[in-house]
């Protein structure tokens, strides 16, 4: 496919999913924080696996900044595997032969659950910066009246990286009786400052690109995609570590034998940083971007409980895991401790693993067999808790 | 490492455990822990290691167990076990804990090894209604006998560490112990000596007895 065509087709996505959706009209908006109710609106989403009689092996995995719906089939857009294969499919450690894993679209997305690039029902347009901002827990406000169409009561586990991982928290938090175990990934319980910084760095790319046109570039029949990309450039960095960056690329030159003294991709990680920049804007809506840099901006779950982390999980009955990598600088170990110890306050069931890796926050994605061991143990205790047969 | 080969290889490919202070050898201790433990109890493991004992403990007593451990590699092999342990130091991290959120916490040879004994047991006591601490005792005779002829710091068949590089860096006598104990206001509701064999040293014995020839002591102790 071309590149024309693969844009063409992550728009359709936007309104016309490949995946399963689920339309709520307006008669249940979805509540805002922003004080605000979307309505209609629509969540697209991937099932995979069967719901047993007792509806008691449903795990919803929430995805990251970038990722989507599709975590354990080919992408629609990319023709990729899922992003999570690796740890969810038949005969894998989130086996679909035992669990019905559920993982949707998040709102504020452009892969079919209702975004900025989504048609706006009151102008027939696309939303652009119409839509009112997305928080995390809009998100999985949006999640839960997924789940309650599914009949689910309470999920067996609620799994994700990242902003996933955030939506986790926030599921625990919020929906804690709903939730029997949580495995927040390499995230925090609020966006760090130096967060903040990169992400404004990234939004400040995209809308300083004329063909942003003020966030109506679709209408225009542009797309910012030198914008966006310097963006994905940007926080792409921030997803490795420095090892990994040295062990990979080093001061290696690409396709050359020595330096051109002038300003084209001399080396191999400027080749590959453009490459990742001009791979993200085929299947990804600028705006989009907008909002979900923005959504976990935004995150700070102790901010209601004035800074008191334990008090926005207290009395919960979660059993938790939380997950961090020794090499994460974006959500480094002591932020996923800070959880940790909040949990503990709180009384809670908590193990938390630190995995030692050069991979840095992008290890998450990645075959980290610690990562994996931990995760079955942990979801197998969870499973003789809930009376799950193995 | 792929995934397939990480499934095949079993718990060949497991990492190995860290290695712990206090005695080395099979931890006799933990079976007289074990049974200081009441069925269905509430237990924060401090120090817990590869997660023996709280397997144990969930199995045999039914106890809703939790652990800290200071060595990754040991809380990593406990959580693949499917235990609910956290990594943490007792120093640093006990204070997070709400009070008596336990009905028992256990520090099995371990407190020698804190680098602040007496706050880490003050926390001890404050987070559980009773605390089970066993510690290696460095009155035993060996120990005693060790310094007075080689006039060298006592390393012992169990006690195998030299100065320098020992995780044990307040060891203390059964006596030195007891003391702790009324500094810090907590009473010692039950104590066992263990001699080097194992078996527990009569009741009946006076405590000097015990600071000879117990080679460690399990105590329990509440506020």
């Amino acid at each position: 496919m071309t590149v024309a065509a693969l844009a063409r087709k992550s728009l359709t996505e936007v309104d016309e999913p490949s995946s399963p959706s689920l339309r709520f009209g307006p008669d249940k908006p979805l509540k805002l924080e922003a004080g605000v109710d979307l309505s209609p609106f629509q969540i697209a989403y991937q099932t995979y696996g069967e719901l047993n009689a007792q509806k008691s092996n449903a795990i919803l995995v929430c995805h990251a900044l970038t990722g989507d719906q599709h975590v354990a089939n080919r992408h629609p857009v990319t023709g990729k595997p899922g992003w999570w294969e690796i740890l969810i499919g038949p005969g894998r450690i989130i086996d679909t032969a035992r669990f019905f894993v559920v993982c949707a679209n998040v709102v504020g997305g452009c892969m079919g659950s209702t975004g900025p690039a989504s048609a706006n029902p009151a102008t027939g347009k696309p939303f652009g910066l119409d839509l009112p901002v997305i928080t995390v827990r809009d998100m999985v406000r949006a999640q839960a009246m997924l789940i309650d169409h599914f009949g689910i009561d309470q999920l067996f586990c609620v799994i994700g990286g990242s902003m996933g991982g955030m939506q986790v928290l926030e599921w625990a938090a919020s929906h804690g009786r709903r939730v029997f175990s949580a495995l927040p990934i390499a995230t925090g319980a609020r966006h760090s400052s130096q967060n903040i910084a990169f992400h404004e760095v990234g939004r400040q790319a995209v809308m300083a690109d004329p063909d942003w046109c003020g966030g109506r570039y679709i209408e225009a029949g542009r797309r910012p995609e030198k914008g966006l990309a310097v963006a994905r450039m940007a926080a792409h960095i921030t997803y490795l570590s420095e090892p990994a960056l040295h062990r990979k690329f080093g001061r290696s030159l690409q396709d050359r034998e020595k330096l051109t003294f002038g300003f084209d991709a001399d080396f191999q990680i400027e080749s590959y940083l453009r490459h990742q920049g001009m791979s993200f804007v085929d299947r990804f809506d600028a705006n989009s971007y907008l909002y979900m840099t923005r959504a976990m901006d935004y995150f700070d779950l102790a901010a209601e409980h004035e800074g008191r982390l334990a008090e926005a999980f207290s009395g919960t009955k979660t059993r938790f895991c939380v997950v961090s990598f020794t090499s994460d600088w974006l959500f480094p170990t002591a932020g996923n401790r800070e959880i940790v110890h909040a949990l503990n306050a709180a009384g809670a069931s908590v193990s938390f693993v630190e995995i030692e890796t050069d991979r840095g926050h992008d290890a998450f994605l990645l075959d980290e067999p610690e990562m994996f061991r931990a995760i079955d143990g942990f979801l197998r205790s969870a499973a003789r808790a809930r009376g799950l047969s193995a | 490492m792929t995934l397939q080969a990480f499934q095949s290889a079993g718990t060949d490919s497991l990492p190995t455990e860290a290695p712990s202070p206090g005695l080395d050898g099979p931890r006799v201790d933990l079976e007289v822990i074990a049974s200081f433990v009441p069925q269905g109890a509430r237990v924060l493991d401090v120090g817990c290691g590869t997660g023996e004992l709280l397997e144990r403990l969930q199995a045999e007593k039914g106890v809703d167990g939790r652990g800290v451990e200071i060595a990754q590699r040991n809380v990593n092999l406990c959580v693949a076990r499917g235990l609910s342990v956290i990594q943490g130091d007792a120093d640093s991290d006990l204070v997070f804990y709400p009070d008596k959120a336990f009905d028992a916490v256990i520090m099995s040879q371990t407190l020698q090894a804190t680098r602040r004994p007496k706050p880490v047991l003050e926390d001890l006591l404050r987070i559980g209604e009773r605390v089970i601490v066993s510690i290696p005792n460095f009155g035993h005779w060996r120990v005693r006998l060790s310094l007075l002829l080689r006039g060298r710091m006592p390393v012992t068949r169990d006690l195998p560490y030299s100065w320098y590089d020992t995780p044990n860096i307040h060891f203390c006598t059964i006596r030195d112990f007891v003391a702790l104990c009324d500094e810090v206001g907590a009473r010692v509701e039950r104590a066992v000596a263990l001699d080097a064999s194992g078996s527990r040293i009569g009741w009946s014995m006076p405590w000097w007895f015990w600071n000879v020839f117990g080679q460690q002591a399990v105590f329990v102790l509440r506020q």
